[in-house]
C-alpha cells in the first residue's frame, strides 16, 4: 500500500539487517551507514525507515512477540515529527541558498555602484585597497579630482556589517557625488552629509568618515574628520609616525554639527596613511594588536610603489587573522 | 463520487486524541499503511490542535471521497474563530504563534496530498486536508 520507494529497498535492507544480527560485525554497520546516506538522497522519512525496518523483522521472525511489534509501532509514531521537521530544514536549506545568491547579485551591484577608480595625480602615488569581511562591505572610499588637478579623498565606515551597512553606503556615495564642485572643501562636505544622514538614517547606525582634500600645486593636505579612526602621518625627514590628530563626532548625530578643518603640507617621501577600524583592530589569536605593531607591519612595506604596499600589508594581516577578517578592510597610502 | 460523513468536535484538549483516533481507525478501513496512518494521525492532531488553541471550539469531520478511481480520505477543520489574518505567512516554513514545537500548517500540508485552506478574519477557518490512498 505505501509508494513504490517505500519498498525498494526493503530487500536490501532485510539481508544487510540479517547479516548484522548473525555476525554482529563492523561490515554490516558500514553497509547501514551507506544506506542511510543513499535513503537521504530519496527524500526518505525517518519514519520510513522504521516502516522497512519493521516489515524486514516480520519477515525475518514471523513469530516476533506482539509486544515488540506493537513497540516498534510506537516508535514509528514518534518519528513522524522529526521526519516534518527534517523537511523543513531541507526546504530552509534550499531557501537559504536562494537568499545567497541574491546577496551575492546585491554584492556584485554594490561593487558597480559604489565603484571609484583611482586618478593619476601628478606627483602623487596612491594605493587603496579594500576587502568586506562579509559579502557585502560597510567600508567605502571614494576618490574624486577636479579640473586643477586637486583629489579629493574619502574613507569611510559604517558601524555594522552587511546589507543595511552597505545601503547606507550607496546613499552616502551618491550623496558626495551630488556636491558641487566649488564646495569640496572637506569640512563643508562634512556638514552637509552630516545633514544627509541625520535626515535619512536610522539613529543606531553611525558612520565615520575621513575626508581630505589634496592641493596638487601646493602639496597641502585639508582635511577633516567626523569620528573616524585616526589615521597616520610618515615623515620622512624624521623617519617616524605621526597620529592624525582630528575633531568631529560620527555623521549623522545631530543636525547642525560643525567639523574642523586641519592640514599638512607633504613633503617628499612623505606618506599619508588612512584606514578603517578593520585594519587597527585586527586580531591575534585573543588580543588586538597594539599600534605600534601595527605601524611596524606598515613600515615594512612603505618603500614599495604604494599599490603594491596596501596590497603586501592587507596580505600580511589576512595571514595574520588565519585568513578570517572580522571586519572591513580598508587600506589607503598617499605617498608624495 | 461518493462520500460518508462524520466528525469529531473539539472543546477541550482530550478531544485532540478522538479526533486523531477516528481518523486513524478511518485510515485503516481505506487501506492505507502504517506510516501513512501514523501520518494522517498527526496531521489530524496539529489541525485539531489549533482549534483548540486558537479557537476554542470547533470540528472536524472526515469524508471518504472517490475521485476518478483515486480513494482518499478528506479531513476538514472547521472553527468560527478569529480566523487567520496572514495566510501566507502562517504556511511559511518557521512561522508558528505558539512559538513551539508544532508542525503548523507547512506540517500538515506536507503530511496529506492535497491541501486548502479558507480563512476570514473575525469569521473563522476551514482547512480542507486529503490523503489518497496509493495502489
Amino acid at each position: 500500500m505505501e509508494p513504490f520507494h517505500h519498498n525498494f529497498n526493503l530487500d536490501n535492507y532485510r539481508k544487510l539487517l540479517k547479516s548484522y544480527i548473525t555476525t554482529e560485525d563492523e561490515t554490516s554497520l558500514y553497509q547501514a551507514e551507506l544506506f542511510s546516506k543513499l535513503s537521504m538522497q530519496h527524500n526518505i522519512l525517518p519514519e520510513e525507515i522504521i516502516n522497512i525496518h519493521i516489515q524486514a523483522l516480520r519477515e525475518l521472525y514471523p513469530d516476533l512477540p506482539k509486544e515488540i511489534d506493537s513497540s516498534l509501532n510506537f516508535l514509528l509514531e514518534t518519528m513522524i515529527s522529526y521526519g516534518l521537521a527534517y523537511q523543513e530544514f531541507q526546504t530552509l536549506r534550499e531557501k537559504q541558498g536562494e537568499l545567497e545568491s541574491e546577496i551575492s547579485i546585491a554584492a556584485n551591484m554594490q561593487q558597480t555602484l559604489l565603484s571609484t577608480h583611482k586618478p593619476k595625480i601628478m606627483g602623487l602615488d596612491i594605493g587603496a585597497v579594500s576587502v568586506p569581511a562579509n559579502i557585502m562591505n560597510g567600508d567605502y572610499y571614494h576618490f574624486v579630482t577636479d579640473e586643477n588637478g586637486n583629489l579629493g579623498i574619502a574613507i569611510a565606515d559604517v558601524i555594522g556589517k552587511g546589507i543595511p551597512a552597505a545601503l547606507a553606503m550607496s546613499m552616502i556615495k551618491y550623496s558626495l557625488d551630488s556636491f558641487p564642485e566649488t564646495q569640496r572643501n572637506p569640512s563643508v562636505i562634512l556638514e552637509n552629509l552630516n545633514r544627509v544622514v541625520e535626515r535619512n538614517v536610522d539613529t543606531g547606525m553611525f558612520i565615520t568618515m575621513f575626508y581630505g582634500l589634496f592641493h596638487a600645486k601646493s602639496n597641502l593636505l585639508q582635511f577633516a574628520s567626523a569620528g573616524h579612526e585616526p589615521g597616520f602621518y610618515y615623515c620622512a625627514k624624521e623617519d617616524k609616525f605621526f597620529e592624525i590628530k582630528t575633531k568631529g563626532i560620527v555623521l549623522g548625530v545631530t543636525n547642525d554639527t560643525t567639523y574642523e578643518q586641519f592640514e599638512i603640507q607633504m613633503e617628499p617621501g612623505d606618506v599619508v596613511i588612512l584606514l578603517t577600524d578593520g585594519v587597527t583592530e585586527c586580531r591575534v589569536g585573543d588580543r588586538f594588536i597594539d599600534t605600534d605593531e601595527m605601524l611596524e607591519v606598515i613600515r615594512e612595506y612603505l618603500h614599495l610603489p604604494a599599490q603594491e604596499a596596501v596590497e603586501r600589508v592587507f596580505r600580511h594581516f589576512e595571514k595574520l587573522q588565519g585568513f578570517h577578517l572580522r571586519d572591513d578592510f580598508t587600506l589607503i597610502f598617499l605617498k608624495k | 463520487m461518493s462520500k460518508t460523513q462524520s466528525c469529531v468536535h473539539i472543546k477541550k484538549e482530550w478531544d485532540i486524541v478522538g479526533a486523531r483516533q477516528m481518523g486513524r481507525e478511518k485510515a485503516k478501513e481505506l487501506g492505507f499503511g502504517t506510516v501513512n496512518q501514523a501520518r494522517i494521525a498527526t496531521a489530524i492532531s496539529e489541525l485539531a490542535r489549533n482549534i483548540y488553541l486558537y479557537a476554542g471550539t470547533g470540528k472536524i469531520s472526515y469524508e471518504v471521497v472517490n475521485d476518478m478511481n483515486k480513494l482518499g480520505l478528506k479531513i476538514i477543520a472547521s472553527d468560527d474563530g478569529p480566523g487567520i489574518a496572514d495566510i501566507s505567512k502562517s504556511m511559511e516554513d518557521g512561522f508558528s504563534t505558539s512559538g513551539g514545537l508544532g508542525a503548523g500548517l507547512p506540517g500538515v500540508k506536507r503530511l496529506m496530498d492535497d491541501f486548502d485552506i479558507e480563512s476570514e478574519e473575525g469569521k473563522g477557518t476551514t482547512i480542507t486536508a486529503i490523503k489518497w490512498v496509493r495502489k
